[in-house]
């Protein structure tokens, strides 16, 4: 089986040493033409893989940060197609691969087969469905491996041990293992409580290993090094945005955002 | 998602808490370990009979049950047709039937080693229920409600708050049930570790939708023991209002498979059939996700959900539990809808004619009632599930009236 565009990024720094970079942002927060400059700025500030959120009306995963961010966004009506349009344009003009943060519900919505068509053909590489868990997720996975897109599965502290094969039955592209068991969100996130589940997903897996929900500063990638291939960075980029809505705002925020993005970036590259 | 009818119709759902297509888990990884142990929890409870006598002891000796089959004379010589008979679930304590299933996940909370109780609320009598079995058993309590709702039911608020519990308001979405739902999902997500989640209808992930029907299915079981010893059989028609759809569930279930009773359930019209204007999501709905099951649910075609109206708020909900959905795709169960301004005016006729004040949730199931009686023959009969007493209503029924309490 030839190589995701996910996992060679991902794999290509593990090979030299360092981690990966992955922020996320949502679509349509303050507006769909923000999100193209958004993304190709995460793009230039280093980072390996982005991940986009499609705004959801229940997101029940998800804290204070990215609620609102989605609130934003649908705010403005954004509709789905018009996402699409967006991340087809974007993902044209740069490397880094897109993945899509979106619930089941979106999904099943338009038609698994039809969302699956309109993300590939936007350009995703992957996608991350929060509330698909391993058990139900093995028609789905079967179809996106149809369409050439990894389905990125989510390992949680709550998980047993027994459910994590169940879940890497169905993986492809990296494991998202969540740091803390709650919703996403700036915490603290010790390296050292998810220290055992990693290294029991080192063993069963060749995956990258990337971790989410509660990293929000350059310290806490430090602490993952060695432990991790990679830390997922939402709401502490997504808070940058509160005060966006006018063009002055929101060169302000694309500013903060890039500085932001370059010192995680930096903590997650040197070796 | 392929559709498949089981016969007899009860025997749902299967271990991945399947009705049919229906029902299902979709939940974040972090909740999966949970809802494992509450199904492994509770099969294990089912099995043991001392679960089930404390139980009984609790409905019998603090709930009051079992509760009356009320023949209601005057209504049924007013419609000219069907004799009308009440299960009435108003005269449980806390006014509802709610408290069958916080007693009973209340047990199952203490038999997981659970030390906290959450629980969400619309109309405020789940969270009342729930309150109460947690003041009955020494356990924190925190009740997440919309804070529209805790605006429209201040009486139910100030009622938990007195029993100990926390009121959390969510000022998140359309600040009703929905929200509070999500909010709790929320909480559970950090707290699961030592925290129960006392759903308060038959919706959510397995295995909610299956154990809050166990436990409100006492009231058709009595309701269908006492059509034996009043009508000398089965009931013509069956009736309860939806929202979530648990005294619906918990009426209905135990006639399922009688195949001659007709089953109907009543959802919010609201003030019209365009989007936004109603709570049906049978009637109008298409088959989607929220809240961790598949069902039929009031959404836009992006999937985001709809905002909708009630003017009860224990109706105002864009879903409606999975079990629903299947009784519905097969056939076994009518779904049908009226407005608010006939479940005010059945509220009304029931408490001047009958001398009983029954809730708004409730009196939609009143409504279609008396049309449907006229059309029946005096030598038929139809059983409603009175769900819920009124006075918690009175306050936004004064103001939607123009009158002042």
């Amino acid at each position: 089986m030839s190589e995701s565009p996910i996992t060679k990024a991902l794999s290509a720094r593990r090979l030299a040493g360092e981690m990966s970079f992955i922020p996320f942002i949502a679509a349509g927060d303050p507006d769909l033409p923000s999100t193209i400059r958004l993304i190709q700025t995460l793009s230039t500030a280093g980072a390996d893989l982005i991940e986009i959120g499609f705004p959801y009306s229940d997101p029940i995963a998800d804290g204070p940060v990215i609620q609102s961010s989605y609130t934003r966004a649908l705010g403005k009506h954004l509709k789905l197609t018009d996402l699409f349009a967006t991340i087809e344009q974007v993902s044209k003009t740069i490397s880094t691969p897109l993945v899509g943060m979106v619930s089941f519900a979106i999904i099943f919505r338009a038609g698994t087969g039809s969302f699956l068509e309109s993300a590939k053909k936007a350009g995703f590489a992957g996608l991350i469905v929060p509330d698909l868990p391993g058990d139900e997720a093995t028609e789905f996975a079967a179809l996106t491996k149809e369409f050439g897109i990894d389905l990125i599965q989510l390992v949680a502290p709550t998980t047993p041990a027994a459910r994590m094969d169940k879940i890497l039955a169905t993986a492809s592209g990296f494991i998202y293992c969540i740091a803390v068991a709650g919703t996403t969100g700036v915490r603290d996130a010790a390296a050292h409580e998810i220290e055992a589940g990693l290294k029991l997903l080192r063993e069963k897996t060749q995956l990258p290993l990337c971790v989410g929900f509660g990293v929000s500063q350059a310290a806490q990638i430090e602490a993952l090094r060695g432990k991790a291939d990679g830390a997922i960075v939402g709401s502490a980029i997504v808070r940058h945005l509160d005060g966006a809505e006018t063009p002055a705002g929101f060169e302000k925020s694309l500013t903060s955002i890039q500085q932001f993005a370059e010192q995680l970036a930096a903590a997650a590259h040197h070796s | 998602m392929s559709a498949a009818i089981t016969h007899p119709i009860s025997q749902v759902p299967d271990a991945q808490g399947r009705f049919g297509e229906f029902g299902r888990r979709f939940v974040p990884e972090t909740l999966m370990y949970a809802l494992e142990e509450l199904a492994q929890a509770y099969e294990s409870a089912k099995k043991d009979p001392e679960f089930a006598a404390t139980l009984e002891g609790l409905l019998k000796h603090f709930v009051g049950r079992p509760n009356p089959l009320y023949f209601a004379e005057r209504l049924t010589r007013m419609s000219g047709g069907a004799r009308i008979y009440f299960k009435r679930e108003d005269l449980n304590h806390t006014g509802a039937h709610k408290i069958n299933n916080a007693l009973g996940q209340a047990l199952l909370t203490m038999r997981m080693g659970k030390t906290r109780i959450i629980a969400e609320t619309g109309a405020g009598q789940h969270g009342v229920a729930t309150a109460t079995a947690c003041a009955h058993f020494g356990i924190p309590c925190t009740v997440f409600m919309g804070e529209e709702d805790v605006r429209r039911q201040k009486l139910n608020v100030f009622i938990m708050r007195t029993m100990g519990a926390e009121v959390r308001p969510v000022t998140s979405g359309s600040r009703t049930l929905r929200d509070a739902i999500n909010e709790a999902m929320r909480d559970w997500m950090s707290s699961v570790k030592n925290t129960h989640y006392i759903i308060g209808s038959v919706v959510g992930p397995h295995p909610f939708p299956m154990i809050v029907r166990d436990f409100q299915s006492v009231i058709g079981r009595e309701a269908r023991a006492q059509c034996f010893e009043m009508i000398g059989g089965l009931p013509t028609e069956i009736v309860a209002c939806v929202g979530g759809g648990s005294n619906a569930a918990g009426m209905f279930y135990p006639f399922v498979d009688d195949e001659s009773v007709r089953i109907t359930g009543v959802e919010a019209g609201g003030r019209s059939p365009k989007p936004g204007d109603h709570a049906s999501a049978l009637s109008f709905g298409n088959k989607g996700i929220l809240h961790g099951s598949y069902s039929y649910v009031l959404q836009d075609e992006d999937g985001q959900t709809s905002d909708v109206h009630s003017v009860s708020a224990g109706l105002d909900y864009p879903g409606v539990g999975p079990e629903h959905a299947y009784w519905k795709d097969s056939g076994r169960v009518q779904y049908t809808s009226c407005s608010d301004d006939e479940a005010l005016a059945a509220m009304q006729l029931m408490a001047r004619t009958e001398g009983i004040l029954p809730a708004l949730e409730t009196s939609h199931a009143i409504s279609y009632t008396l049309k449907r009686a006229s059309e029946m023959s005096p030598d038929e009969s139809i059983v409603v599930c009175l769900s819920g007493r009124g006075d918690k209503d009175l306050n936004e029924v004064a103001r939607l009236t123009g009158q002042q309490i």
